[in-house]
């Protein structure tokens, strides 16, 4: 009962503030709209029992991509700001192509046989994570490793003051 | 009552569909990028009520893996669109029509 409550009342949050975040006109608004969804997914991580991966969600989403969305919206912010339409004219059709593609996605899930109840793990997720990374998947750790840091470059590159 | 692994799937459709929206609705770049991180949210959901209906914790380790991958896009995105800024004036997405055909 109490997971029913806390998974509607999570969905309620993450669906409102996800509309939030594309029918806004306010671009900062947008921002703190997505901020509010990083952190109703990290309650539904919480709520599938993912403890770890809340508190990650909580901080390179919510902490992390926010705080650079928010810097790169102060940069790119014109200071004679032009007073256009946040949205163009294919509202229609993206609304369209949209509600279809939930349908489609719904109908195909409501066919199957799907699980109803969960299944625990025999360790507790942290120990596992830290495990299977160092162990089992230490080549895409490593590779991911280089990723951020090929990012990093690349982004510190474009971004770097000009001469 | 438990909710089921068909209730999660569909918040993950329902968001991933608004994230699409936003996509295709936004003329601001930056919002674009908030629409694709709502639909990295929506995989991420998927993911996690995979690997915690069926019992395997891979779905779990993928997620952390994805996660950090997308905000190295997140980070690269975002400094494409300040070099942008820099030399064409605008972050509309309807004035960056250089390869236009």
């Amino acid at each position: 009962m109490a997971e029913t409550i806390a998974f509607w009342s999570l969905a309620v949050v993450l669906v409102g503030s996800a509309l939030a975040v594309v029918l806004s006109k306010n671009l900062f608004h947008s921002v703190l709209w997505l901020a509010l969804a990083l952190t109703g997914t990290a309650g539904v991580f919480l709520l599938l029992e993912a403890e770890f991966l809340a508190a990650v969600q909580l901080l390179l989403y919510a902490g992390g991509i926010i705080t650079i969305v928010v810097f790169a919206i102060v940069v790119t912010e014109r200071l004679v700001g032009e007073r256009i339409t946040q949205t163009n004219r294919r509202i229609t059709a993206g609304a369209v192509i949209a509600i279809a593609l939930i349908a489609l996605i719904a109908n195909a899930i409501s066919q199957q046989p799907l699980a109803t109840t969960t299944q625990s793990f025999t360790t507790d997720l942290t120990r596992t994570l830290g495990e299977a990374v160092l162990t089992r998947f230490v080549l895409p750790f490593e590779l991911l490793g280089v990723l951020m840091l090929a990012a990093m470059l690349g982004a510190v590159y474009f971004a770097r003051p000009e001469d | 009552m438990n909710m089921g692994l068909q209730a999660y799937l569909t918040l993950a459709a329902v968001v991933f569909g608004i994230g699409l929206f936003g996509v295709v609705t936004r003329r601001n770049t930056i919002g674009i990028l908030l629409g694709i991180e709502l639909m990295m949210n929506a995989v991420n959901i998927n993911l996690v009520a995979f690997a915690r209906f069926s019992g395997n914790e891979i779905g779990m380790i993928f997620t952390v893996f994805t996660i950090c991958i997308t905000v190295a896009e997140a980070a690269m995105g975002l400094a494409i669109v300040i070099l942008l800024f820099r030399i064409r004036r605008t972050v509309t997405a309807d004035h960056l029509d250089l390869l236009k055909g």
